[in-house]
């Protein structure tokens, strides 16, 4: 079979004047886990029926295990696609027990499905559940039917939408870490939609931001997170702050001090760097006023007012004591290289990456 | 009750509902609604083709004043139930009334007396030399009471024995309503009267809308009651038009008018946007406080009691003093089973026919989106304009002209029930449909199942309630019905409903009594299997 699971080129979904998702590409390898985050009404939800073929595209090929479920006015029949979809609600079916549920989806002689049906209840840790009804499980129960039922037919590719939307935040991350593991072990190829950027980092192997119908950027959740393409994706991960300065010779030179960092942009250009709380030290005394300071266990996040009224983050050890009120100094030298964004010209808008320059490289060499 | 819903606008949007309609469900669509188009349709040719003299009867004096007495009857009913039911349904929901479980049951109860009996009951009750008169007339020697029959005889027939729609919508609004609603409201600053008026009213007046549109729909539809106490309207005018002279062509008019009054009124209560509203919050509803009567309950219990005494013991009490006075003057009670049979067995056939009939329909409406789901509502919904008679009168028409081999057959007879229960039954189920999240239909298919096989171990199963629901609805409200059975019944055939009804307008009031309870009776069991659907 060949190494690409998925593969949707320009595809399209108008409803009416409304364009849920326009000209997208993707492509998901065998094995791999793609997260597709993005604000609500951005398309992702409406990109995962499209494979899963509840929903026809109205432009665009998609792809499934090599063959062409959807394009040149051929649609295959969500049935015949092989896909395994986990929806946002469960969708158990009230009449059937656990057992029922998950063979549903199941062919071939009545023992070896009940083997398979314990396998998976297995795989995802409810051995012995088989003769409950569905609404007698919990919510992360009910996820992990909803899980094994999709899983045990054997997919091609598993999607899952939304899937920890519904659960409280404990019960959301230790599920996360768990149906993290069963797709690794198992080997599944699956698309993961979400609205939470850091669940999306969390599970995928590859991120995909929409955007608007849109996919603005694909890359592995490290590269995205520290190399956003655009402020589009940049604003979404990370809770970022941005700093508006101007190149020169010497760095970027901002509200908060010269950021010794050099894009490769022509001096005197305008741009905005991002920094996140991490990258922002605080000194005592200056220009800049402390004005909140949150209690995040083992660190402190400071919210910090330039003379400009613009705030940034800080993140501080819980050693470190700043009083709301106490004028402090901002020192951005984060030791990596940061993003900036042009404000106008023809690359505004697009992430340029600032390297710290070795020093007087030109006069050793 | 159940076919409220169907007055309900279509879920809302899911936004995700598939625009395309698998052969499956459009072709008996299609069948459906043509089957409840065309009766009107061909009503329509017929009225057309007559001659000049049809205009004349239209234009009459006479026609004027059945539109009069039609539109009177249908307001004073509707504004007399509205001001009954929506105290009593605030009693038996949201207060500490003794003993509410109970009323709950019993203020629903005078739906089970069809009009005729109802119509019957006060008739030799209160009517001239009857059981009152007599009451009175050892007790103190009243010799005349004023005159029941007519406008006053009707309007409280009509009022005693459908005041239950308006009661049971407005109490599933109630159910429906958020508490919390009240309690922000008081927390806005709003206290009493005032946060009842601006905060509960507005959300309950659609309910209060839906129920008073069922009464008004149901009073201008009726024929049992107003027959019984001789008040002629649009539905007595057909019959004896069409009885007495043969006279199709007039006929024909007069119920394309009735039909005009009908769907105007539908028409006007539709306005998008107005239905019954959803609770927009999130997280569990509370059940709401009851609010405490302290003494007030003494005068709430004596309504109660009141409304109880002349809807349900009244009748009860005068069938059974028929009954017991015919026994005991030697009336033969074997002559009653032959009808039980005929009303079980067509009641049950229609209650088949109709669900089946209504499944497609229900199931486009409820499913899909495009013209063809947005018609499929349509059709349901005007069905609702479509009175007995009319639908009886243009079935006695296609079958006598078009398809002779069914007429006077009883197959006439349940496809005229099927378009008249149509929207009932519909309603129950697309209700029923729409607790069934689409997404479970959808996993199915991701899980390797075709449409058809979804539809028979998915979606079937989850809605057999429903189904249940509407079967129920149908088989009472067909052995209730009058006037399409009397129309369309094949020579010599006789239900509990026609044997009440001839055997009360011939005066044989103590022959009426036992198929009269017996229909009571039956009605009744089929309502206690939908109020156990209603309570949680």
């Amino acid at each position: 079979m060949s190494a690409v699971a998925i593969r949707c080129v320009a595809v399209g979904k108008s409803y009416g004047a409304v364009q849920a998702v326009r000209d997208l590409d993707l492509t998901v390898r065998r094995g791999t886990v793609l997260a597709l985050v993005g604000p609500s009404g951005c398309g992702k939800t409406t990109t995962l029926r499209l494979i899963a073929g509840l929903e026809h595209p109205t432009r665009g090929v998609i792809e499934v295990g090599g063959q062409v479920v959807a394009g040149c006015g051929y649609v295959v029949p969500p049935e015949r696609r092989r896909v395994g979809l986990v929806f946002q609600d469960y969708a158990l079916f009230p009449h059937l027990t656990v057992g029922e549920n998950v063979g549903y989806g199941l062919a071939g002689p009545r023992r070896q499905r009940a083997r398979r049906v314990a396998e998976m209840l297995r795989l995802v840790g409810l051995a012995g559940f088989e003769g409950r009804m569905a609404h007698e499980l919990s919510g992360g129960e009910q996820q992990r039917v909803a899980l094994a039922r999709a899983l045990a037919p054997e997919p091609v590719v598993l999607l899952l939408d939304e899937p920890f939307s519904n659960l409280d935040a404990e019960l959301r991350r230790a599920l996360r870490e768990e149906v993290r593991e069963i797709l690794h072990r198992s080997g599944t190829t699956a698309v993961f939609v979400t609205h939470d950027q850091e669940e999306a980092l969390f599970m995928g192997d590859e991120v995909a931001v929409m955007r608007a119908g849109r996919i603005e950027q694909v890359d592995r959740p490290e590269d995205l997170f520290h190399f956003p393409r655009t402020r589009f994706v940049a604003a979404f991960l990370g809770r970022p702050d941005f700093l508006p300065g101007r190149v020169t010779p010497a760095g970027v030179e901002t509200e908060a001090g010269l950021i010794p960092l050099h894009p490769p942009l022509p001096a005197g250009t305008a741009v905005e760097v991002l920094v996140r709380a991490d990258d922002c030290d605080l000194r005592p005394g200056g220009a800049a006023t402390v004005v909140a300071r949150h209690f995040q266990g083992p660190q402190h996040l400071y919210q910090v007012r330039l003379p400009s009224g613009r705030t940034v983050h800080s993140l501080q050890k819980h050693t470190v004591h700043y009083a709301p009120g106490e004028a402090v100094t901002v020192v951005v030298d984060p030791g990596h290289p940061l993003v900036c964004f042009p404000v106008d010209g023809p690359r505004a808008g697009e992430g340029v990456l600032a390297v710290a320059r070795p020093q007087r490289r030109s006069a050793c060499g | 009750m159940l076919e409220l819903r169907a007055l309900e606008p279509a879920a809302v949007g899911r936004g995700r509902r598939p625009v395309g309609v698998p052969p499956l469900v459009a072709v008996p669509a299609a069948v459906v609604g043509a089957a409840v188009l065309l009766p009107v349709a061909y009503l329509v040719v017929r009225a057309a083709g007559a001659g000049p003299e049809v205009w004349e009867l239209l234009w009459s004096p006479r026609t004027g004043r059945i539109l009069l007495r039609s539109l009177l009857l249908a307001g004073a009913v509707t504004a007399s139930t509205v001001l009954l039911a929506v105290p009593l349904a605030w009693l038996t929901t949201r207060t500490d009334l003794p003993g509410a479980r109970l009323w709950r049951v019993v203020t629903a109860l005078p739906l089970v007396v069809p009009s005729y009996v109802g119509g019957f009951v006060v008739a030799t009750a209160l009517g001239p030399a009857g059981l009152l008169q007599q009451l009175l007339y050892r007790l103190a020697g009243v010799e005349r009471l004023p005159d029941v029959y007519g406008f006053p005889g009707a309007w409280l027939v009509l009022t005693l024995f459908t005041y239950p729609y308006v009661l049971l919508s407005v109490r599933a609004g109630w159910r429906g309503l958020d508490p919390a609603l009240e309690e922000v409201a008081r927390t806005l600053g709003e206290r009493g009267w005032r946060a009842f008026r601006r905060a509960v009213l507005p959300q309950l007046w659609p309910w209060i809308r839906a129920g008073a549109l069922l009464v008004a729909l149901y009073t201008l539809a009726d024929f049992g009651a107003v027959s019984m106490m001789q008040f002629e309207t649009f539905t007595t005018a057909i019959y004896v038009q069409y009885q007495a002279s043969f006279d199709r062509h007039g006929a024909a008019a007069l119920a394309l008018v009735l039909v005009a009054l009908t769907g105007a009124l539908l028409a006007a209560a539709d306005r998008p946007g107005r239905g019954p509203q959803h609770r927009v919050g999130l997280g569990p509803g509370r059940r709401p406080p009851r609010v405490p009567l302290g003494p007030w309950r003494w005068p709430a219990l004596l309504g109660c009691t009141g409304v109880t005494l002349v809807a349900v013991v009244l009748p009860l009490g005068v069938l059974l003093y028929w009954l017991l006075l015919g026994l005991a003057h030697g009336e033969p009670l074997v002559l009653t089973w032959r009808p039980a049979l005929t009303s079980l067995a067509l009641g049950a056939a229609s209650a088949v026919v109709t669900v089946a009939a209504a499944f497609p329909l229900a199931l486009l409406a409820a499913r899909f989106s495009g013209p063809l789901a947005l018609l499929a509502g349509r059709i349901v919904y005007a069905g609702y304009a479509l009175p007995g008679i009319v639908v009886a009168l243009a079935l006695v028409f296609v079958t006598a002209r078009v398809v002779p081999a069914l007429y006077q057959t009883p197959a006439a007879l349940l496809v005229a029930y099927a378009v008249l229960f149509l929207p009932q039954a519909a309603g129950a189920l697309r209700a029923a449909l729409a607790r069934v999240h689409p997404s479970q239909e959808e996993a199915a298919r991701t899980l390797g199942r075709t449409p058809a096989q979804v539809l028979w171990s998915v979606t079937l199963p989850l809605v057999r309630p429903g189904v249940a629901a509407a079967a129920a609805l149908v088989f009472l409200t067909t052995m209730k019905e009058l006037p399409a059975t009397l129309l369309l019944s094949p020579i010599g055939m006789e239900t509990l409903a026609t044997r009440v009804w001839s055997a009360a307008g011939e005066g044989f009031f103590a022959r009426a009594a036992a198929p009269a309870l017996l229909l009571v009776l039956l009605s009744s069991l089929s309502l206690a299997t939908l109020a156990r659907q209603e309570e949680p």
